[in-house]
């Protein structure tokens, strides 16, 4: 039972066959590498992959990839593997190509490799099977590493560019001494709003303001979680000694408020921004008069 | 620990220096309902700047000075939450409802110099 050397067991057999076949399929493929690696970059080129790199990339990339895949289907290991992937991703994201030409192109690898197997073997036919027995779960494997390593850096890059939005989102203006405003563009989800939170509750400190113009023109509608987030948002604002005037509620945010049972009390709204500014210039105390009519052109 | 109550003019200001037990805060309200009629003070300042938590108990005894505090003719402001303490009261559903409050001591004031003297209500002496 302990004698290893005897491989006892099918797996054990299959195993040991396996690797001696792939052994044998690696040979093979190192010695047609010229060839191949030829007749793949030209599969990529008339499907129309790979259409932002130029010829020569386009062969250099496939040079590498060829010789990583091989190096993978020879130590059975994904781990360089893996971290080309993960390189090359990153280098060829930024110039816009999708998720389909990279699983694309490998599969059209696999491909290649396959049919110039076909092309060695086509004598033997039970040895061919058991040459593709072997190939094809690792070639599988291999497909899914190349094309997993794509969409985690994708994702990655994805999350730091919605990282980055969210940090643009919400500007506080001041527009004039102890006025704020914050126009809001786009859907309030959960994180937003509770930024949004933070940054007029900050801002308010920070410009020592009095009345802050909430203008949600831009805002489509927002559901019964977020809209409660709001109410509370004014009434802390109110406890820092400020008012929030919201303008620009959509009918459907109206609905929505309604719907929450807001206590209209507590919040202050205006029609449009226009209104919600004016109002807050009379609660502060400033009265905005014309002093010349405006009927030139400006120089 | 007692909160110091400094008189400035018309008005009683209380800086609260650090947290409050209970026991502190109904001492804080006995003395300030205490001493506004006896000093004859207009307004009354509370400086919570200091506090980073303001419980229930905390927002009902500050609501309760508030309310006493009108009842023996004088106006109260609550002055300095910050912006954290704020937004986990309202969270909490405390939201110190008909109490007056204010930015800092600055706002508080400038708040109570309106409320009590009041540009339109300036209280002459006649001859």
């Amino acid at each position: 039972m302990s004698d290893v050397k005897e491989l006892a067991t099918p797996t054990e057999r299959r195993l040991e066959s396996t690797a001696s076949l792939l052994r044998e399929l690696v040979a093979h493929l190192t010695q047609q590498r010229a060839q191949l690696r030829e007749e793949w970059a030209q599969l990529i080129t008339e499907a129309k992959l790979l259409t932002a790199m130029t010829k020569e990339e386009i062969f250099a990339e496939a040079t590498s990839v060829y010789d990583n895949y091989v190096e993978a289907l020879e130590t059975g290991t994904y781990e360089a593997l893996q971290a080309y992937a993960r390189n090359l991703s990153e280098r060829i994201i930024p110039r816009g190509v999708e998720t389909h030409e990279v699983v694309g192109i490998v599969l059209l690898l696999r491909d290649v490799l396959a049919r110039s197997l076909f092309g060695k073997y086509r004598d033997d036919f039970n040895k061919l099977n058991r040459i593709l027995d072997a190939y094809e779960p690792a070639a599988n494997r291999i497909a899914i590493t190349v094309a997993v390593g794509f969409v985690q850096e994708r994702e990655r890059i994805i999350r730091e560019q919605q990282e980055a939005i969210r940090e643009l989102s919400t500007p506080v203006l001041q527009v004039r001494e102890r006025l704020l405003i914050l126009p809001i563009i786009g859907v309030i989800d959960p994180q937003r709003a509770r930024q949004l939170t933070e940054q007029l509750l900050r801002g308010i400190r920070t410009n020592r303001a009095k009345v802050v113009v909430l203008d949600i023109t831009g805002v489509p509608y927002i559901d019964s979680a977020v809209a409660n987030h709001l109410v509370q948002t004014v009434e802390a604002a109110r406890l820092l000694g400020a008012i929030v005037i919201v303008t620009g509620l959509s009918p459907e945010i109206a609905q929505t408020l309604v719907n929450i049972g807001v206590d209209l009390g507590k919040m202050n709204t205006v029609g449009d921004l226009q209104g919600g500014i004016e109002e807050a210039e009379r609660l502060l105390g400033y009265r905005v008069v014309l002093t010349k009519e405006a009927t030139e052109e400006p120089a | 620990m007692q909160v110091p109550i400094l008189k400035q003019g018309a008005y009683l200001i209380a800086t609260v220096q650090s947290a409050l037990t209970d026991e502190d805060l109904k001492q804080l309200r006995d003395a300030l309902v205490g001493q506004v009629s006896k000093v004859r003070a207009r307004g009354v300042i509370v400086d919570v700047t200091a506090l980073d938590v303001i419980d229930s108990f905390a927002t009902r005894t500050l609501r309760d000075v508030a309310h006493m505090i009108r009842l023996r003719g004088a106006e109260t402001v609550i002055v300095g939450i910050q912006p954290e303490v704020a937004f986990s009261m309202v969270k909490l559903g405390l939201s110190l409802e008909g109490v007056a409050t204010a930015l800092d001591l600055e706002e508080g004031l400038a708040y109570l110099n309106r409320k009590v003297k009041g540009p339109d209500h300036e209280v002459r002496t006649h001859r």
